[in-house]
């Protein structure tokens, strides 16, 4: 089964946050395994700002093209650059080193309008 | 509606494998992953189950003026034995199909017809109306010929890389190796009597063999390497430049001639062919567009579809495949663009999500320019 850590919160999209003062964002091991092969990673600069629920990058594989979705709004204070080098990091270790941004949340009431691991798990199952 | 499916369908999915609508059938897309896959093919051996290519079989005293009539190619060259790789055009001299023709060997030719048998394999999907078009023209032309869509008869694997020739000896004999690019003869794999061609799609050494529907389970467990998908398969054609049915050329979505298409080596005009008079006046008036490859010289890359521009943002083409090449772990594509943009080493633009990234026109196959 795929692993979704307990203390993560999830889009339906398949991002997964979690929900620290800066809080990281990355996509699914669902998610990365769906696409197979990840060989681009398209991300914001540090400094741009995110609107939940809308387009913040672009992740490709060899087979298809995703766009990737905000989880929270904030703005973005990391970003993975090792992803540009090593993409295959998103399939290796999607929840450490496969990391994409670092996000200073706008509104902390809004992790509470994502999923639950549970709920996550109901959803890929 | 329902989606064909090969006849190991479900010993793949046994294996893991992951699946996608292609040509109206369901196939394996990934086994493993896309990178191991094409990695062993071009190290080692991989095999793919392509049963989803049409066969179409012609036999009878004129099959061979019928193939002439149809095909781009001239089929008068074939001895039994050898096949060739040939276009279907229409009136106009578009693409509505490519092939690799076989003249059967000997063996199971009709001993009482003094002409070959051949069987032709069209893309995924095709072989209704290429069963529709080669028995109506046969009937129009008052050929006497037999037309049979073997599609769901043949099985049909490749077993393609630098190792595929030893693993096809150990099953189908030794004899299979003095087997020439494009030839094909009849041997026995796990007991059952099979075409074995030397063809492939991967630019790789490699056979294809052909076997009966109901062998497919034991012929497929005879081959000892890497299962892959149409993920590689993929993947591998692009490196190679080599076109794809329903994406480098459409007769709806993209109609192209075999001169645009680069393919003209199979266009042989001194044969009669639906086509060829147009095909002739191309030839001598030139193409406005030609096929390339070409590589991005800025991160991202170019998938189907893609505009293709001057670098003062001019709309010259666009991309008909692309992909992150396992091999040169660069991005890499297909595509038309204006003649005089064509050369190798032009630099271009190509439009990723509204951003113009910096290309490259290259020769292919990329492999080769690495």
């Amino acid at each position: 089964m795929f692993e979704v850590p307990d203390d993560l919160r999830y889009m339906e999209s398949h991002e997964w946050t979690t929900t620290d003062d800066v809080a990281r964002i990355g996509i699914t091991d669902f998610a990365q395994d769906e696409l197979g092969d990840v060989v681009f990673v398209e991300l914001p600069d540090e400094g741009d700002e995110l609107t939940k629920d809308e387009e913040f990058g672009v992740v490709e594989s060899i087979k298809a093209v995703s766009d990737l979705y905000a989880p929270i709004s904030g703005t973005v204070v990391g970003v993975n650059e090792a992803l540009f080098d090593q993409p295959e990091l998103v399939n290796d270790d999607p929840y450490a080193e496969g990391w994409m941004l670092e996000v200073e949340p706008a509104n902390e009431a809004e992790f509470d309008e994502l999923l639950t691991a549970e709920e996550y798990r109901e959803q890929t199952e | 509606m329902a989606h064909r499916k090969p006849p190991l369908r479900e010993v793949h999915a046994d294996r893991g494998a992951t699946f996608t609508g292609f040509g109206g059938w369901e196939m394996p897309v990934e086994f493993d992953s896309i990178r191991t896959e094409h990695a062993a093919v071009r190290d080692s051996a991989g095999i793919f189950d392509v049963s989803h290519m049409s066969e179409i079989e012609v036999s009878g005293p004129d099959a061979t003026e019928l193939m002439q009539r149809l095909t781009t190619n001239d089929v008068t060259a074939l001895d039994p034995g050898d096949s060739q790789y040939s276009c279907i055009t229409d009136g106009s001299g578009v693409i509505l199909d490519d092939t690799v023709v076989y003249a059967l060997p000997d063996e199971l030719t009709d001993a009482d017809s003094p002409e070959p048998t051949y069987l032709f394999v069209p893309n995924a999907g095709h072989d209704e109306q290429m069963y529709e078009r080669w028995t109506t023209h046969c009937d129009e032309w008052g050929l006497d010929a037999t037309v049979d869509d073997r599609t769901e008869e043949w099985a049909m694997f490749a077993v393609q890389g630098p190792d595929a020739p030893d693993l096809v000896a150990d099953a189908a004999g030794s004899d299979v190796l003095d087997l020439s690019r494009f030839e094909a003869a009849y041997a026995t794999v796990a007991a059952s009597e099979c075409l074995v061609a030397r063809t492939g799609y991967t630019g790789e050494d490699g056979f294809e063999v052909l076997c009966p529907w109901d062998a497919a389970e034991t012929v497929w467990a005879e081959f000892d390497c890497q299962p892959c998908g149409l993920g590689a398969r993929d993947t591998l054609r692009i490196e190679m430049g080599f076109l794809l049915s329903g994406e480098d050329f459409d007769p709806e979505n993209e109609p192209r001639n075999p001169y645009e298409a680069g393919i003209g080596f199979t266009v042989k005009l001194d044969t009669e062919f639906v086509g060829r008079d147009a095909l002739e006046r191309a030839k001598k008036d030139g193409v406005d567009e030609r096929f390339v490859g070409l590589k991005l010289d800025e991160r991202g890359i170019a998938r189907h579809g893609y505009e293709l521009r001057d670098k003062d943002g001019e709309s010259i083409g666009h991309v008909t495949s692309g992909t992150m090449s396992p091999t040169l772990g660069e991005a890499i594509a297909l595509g038309y663009v204006k003649r005089n943009y064509a050369e190798p080493g032009t630099r271009i633009r190509v439009v990723v999500r509204g951003d113009e990234k910096r290309a490259r026109i290259v020769n292919t196959p990329f492999l080769e320019d690495k």
